[in-house]
C-alpha cells in the first residue's frame, strides 16, 4: 500500500509543481472549444442538431484527459532511464504495485485536468442539465484516465526511446480522439466509420460524458459505463503485465 | 574471506551479440572492487544482472546469499546503487528524494528522519535539503544519490562511473565518503570507472573485462606485474589494445543525447 501510496503522491507533486504546464495544457481544449463550439455551432444548428458548445464540450473534455493520460504512461521510457522509476526497479517491492500506483497518479492528473476543461467550457457557455450528472461524469472522467493511462503505459513498456512518439500520436492518439465520435453525431454515418467508432474505447467515454452531463447518449450510459469498465480493467492488466517484463 | 558475490559462468546474449561470455568471479565481504573496461565491454550489463534489472543468459549469481534471478527482492535489500544515468527526480527536493527511498526500503517511521539527518551531513548537504533537485549541480546530485542508496543500510554498494564528468576536487570528495563507508561500515564496494588512477589508489583488487570476458583480475600490483607495464593504464592499454571501440549507439544514448540537447526532460 505504502509503494501504491508514494508514487502516486509523487505524480501528483510533480504535477502540483508546475503550473506553467497545466497552463499550457489548457490552451488546445480551449481553442477546440471556441473555434470549432463557435464555428461551427450556426451550422450545426441550421441542421437541426441543437447547440453545438453542448455537443462539443464533452468531447473535448474525454480529448484532454485522452492527452495527458497517453503522455503520463509514455513518460515512463523517459522516466526509467533518467528517473525515478530506475530507482523503483531496484526496490524490494512488487512491480505490480509501483505500476498501480504510477497509473493512478497520472490518472488523477488527467482526471483533474478533465475536470478544468468542465470549468473552461462553462465559461463559453456549456450548461450541464443536472448536478447528480455531474457527480456521474467524474466517474467517467476517472475511467477515460485510468484506461489510457494503462494504455501509454503498456506502449512505453515495449518501446527503447522516444523515436517511436509521432508514430503514437498521428497513428493512435489522434485517431482515437477523430475517430470517437467527440466531435461530430455518430447517426447516420457511413457503415465503415460506424463501425470503426463502435470498435475506438474513447467513444464509449465520449458517450458516456455526454449522456451525463447533457442528457443525450448514443450507447446508452449503462452501456457506456459496462464497456469502458471493462475496457479500463483489461488495458490495466496488460498494462501490469508488459510494466512486470521491463528489462532495463 | 567470506564471499558476498559469487558469478560463475555469467553470460549475456543480446540476439547474435554476446555482451558477457562466461565471466566467472568473486567478491570479498568488505572488499572495494573496480570492474574495469573499454566502453561497451560489458561491464553495465553485468552491473544490472547483479542488481536484478536483466535476466542473465547462462550461469550463476549469487549476492549476499541469495540469487538475482530466483529471490530478486531479497538480493534488492541487501544493495545499493549508483546508477551511471542519473535516477533522481527533479521536480521533487532533496529530502523528498530520500524519503521516497526510505518509503520504498520500508525503513521503520521513528528511524527514517534521523537516517535522512545523518546521511545529508555526510553529503554536506544539509542546507539544500529542501531545494528541488533540479537547480543542483552535477555532483550535488551524485552526492545525493550516494546519501540515497545508503539510507536502507545495503551490504553491498555498486557506483558505475561515479565520477564521470565531475571535478577533481568532487571526485576526490566522493572517494573521500566512499572509502570511510568501506573503513568504518564494512560496506563492500562494486565500482566501474574510467580513471585508472582511481582504481589503483581505491580498489583492493581489479577486474579487467574486454568483449565480455574478464581478461585479468588481481590488485594493481599483480597487473603491473603481469604485464611487465609501469602504470595502471599502460597495463589496462597493453591488456585490452589500442584500439577505440566502434559502438553502436543505443537507445540509451540516443535519449543521453536528448537530455543534453534539451536540458532534462520535455
Amino acid at each position: 500500500m505504502s509503494t501504491i501510496y508514494i508514487l502516486w503522491l509523487r505524480q501528483v507533486k510533480r504535477f502540483i509543481r508546475r503550473p506553467a504546464r497545466i497552463v499550457g495544457s489548457l490552451g488546445q481544449p480551449l481553442l477546440f472549444l471556441v473555434a470549432l463550439g463557435f464555428g461551427l455551432s450556426p451550422v450545426f444548428a441550421a441542421a437541426g442538431q441543437g447547440n453545438y458548445i453542448e455537443f462539443l464540450a464533452p468531447g473535448i473534455i474525454a480529448m484532454s484527459i485522452l492527452f495527458t493520460a497517453i503522455f503520463s504512461g509514455i513518460e515512463i521510457i523517459w522516466d526509467r532511464q533518467f528517473g525515478f522509476l530506475k530507482e523503483t526497479l531496484v526496490a524490494p517491492v512488487s512491480r505490480l504495485h509501483i505500476m498501480i500506483g504510477r497509473t493512478l497518479g497520472g490518472a488523477t492528473i488527467a482526471s483533474f485536468q478533465g475536470l478544468v476543461v468542465l470549468v473552461l467550457s462553462l465559461l463559453v457557455g456549456f450548461r450541464p442539465v443536472s448536478v447528480g450528472g455531474v457527480g456521474i461524469a467524474f466517474l467517467f472522467m476517472f475511467l477515460i484516465a485510468m484506461a489510457f493511462t494503462s494504455l501509454g503505459t503498456a506502449i512505453a513498456s515495449k518501446l527503447d526511446d522516444m523515436q517511436g512518439f509521432q508514430l503514437i500520436m498521428n497513428f493512435l492518439v489522434m485517431p482515437l480522439f477523430f475517430l470517437s465520435g467527440a466531435l461530430f453525431p455518430l447517426d447516420g454515418l457511413p457503415a465503415a466509420l460506424k463501425l470503426v467508432v463502435r470498435i475506438n474505447p474513447l467513444s464509449y467515454g465520449v458517450d458516456g460524458l455526454r449522456g451525463t452531463l447533457t442528457g443525450l447518449s448514443h450507447f446508452g450510459v449503462a452501456s457506456d459505463f459496462a464497456v469502458l469498465l471493462l475496457i479500463t480493467g483489461f488495458l490495466l492488466a496488460i498494462g501490469s503485465y508488459l510494466f512486470s517484463k521491463i528489462q532495463i | 574471506m567470506e564471499k558476498i558475490i559469487r558469478v560463475k559462468n555469467l553470460t549475456k546474449k543480446f540476439r547474435n551479440f554476446v555482451a558477457v561470455d562466461h565471466i566467472s568471479f568473486d567478491v570479498g565481504l568488505g572488499e572495494i572492487f573496480a570492474f574495469l573496461g573499454p566502453n561497451g565491454a560489458g561491464k553495465t550489463t553485468t552491473i544490472k544482472m547483479l542488481t536484478t534489472l536483466l535476466a542473465p543468459t547462462d550461469g550463476t549469481m549469487s549476492l549476499n546469499g541469495a540469487s538475482p534471478v530466483d529471490d530478486p527482492n531479497r538480493v534488492r535489500e541487501s544493495f545499493g546503487i549508483v546508477f551511471q544515468d542519473q535516477s533522481l527526480d527533479e521536480e521533487l527536493t532533496a529530502y523528498e528524494n530520500l524519503h521516497f527511498h526510505g518509503v520504498l526500503y520500508r525503513v521503520p517511521k521513528d528511524e527514517m528522519s534521523k537516517r535522512i539527518t545523518e546521511l545529508l551531513t555526510i553529503v554536506e548537504l544539509t542546507e539544500r535539503k529542501d531545494s528541488l533537485v533540479k537547480t543542483f549541480s552535477g555532483g550535488m546530485r551524485r552526492r545525493l544519490e550516494i546519501a540515497r542508496g545508503l539510507l536502507h543500510r545495503p551490504k553491498v554498494f555498486f557506483l558505475d562511473e561515479p565520477t564521470l564528468g565531475l571535478d577533481p576536487q568532487t571526485r576526490n570528495r566522493i572517494w573521500a565518503y566512499i572509502r570511510k563507508l568501506n573503513a568504518e561500515q564494512h560496506i563492500t564496494i562494486f565500482f566501474t570507472t574510467h580513471y585508472m588512477e582511481e582504481a589503483e589508489k581505491m580498489a583492493n583488487r581489479i577486474a579487467v573485462i574486454d568483449h565480455g570476458k574478464i581478461v585479468a583480475l588481481g590488485t594493481a600490483e599483480q597487473l603491473k606485474k603481469q604485464t611487465g607495464k609501469p602504470t595502471l593504464e599502460e597495463a589496462f592499454i597493453d591488456l585490452t589494445g589500442h584500439e577505440i571501440r566502434q559502438e553502436s549507439a543505443t537507445s540509451a544514448d540516443t535519449m543521453r543525447m536528448a537530455r543534453r540537447m534539451w536540458g532534462g526532460r520535455s
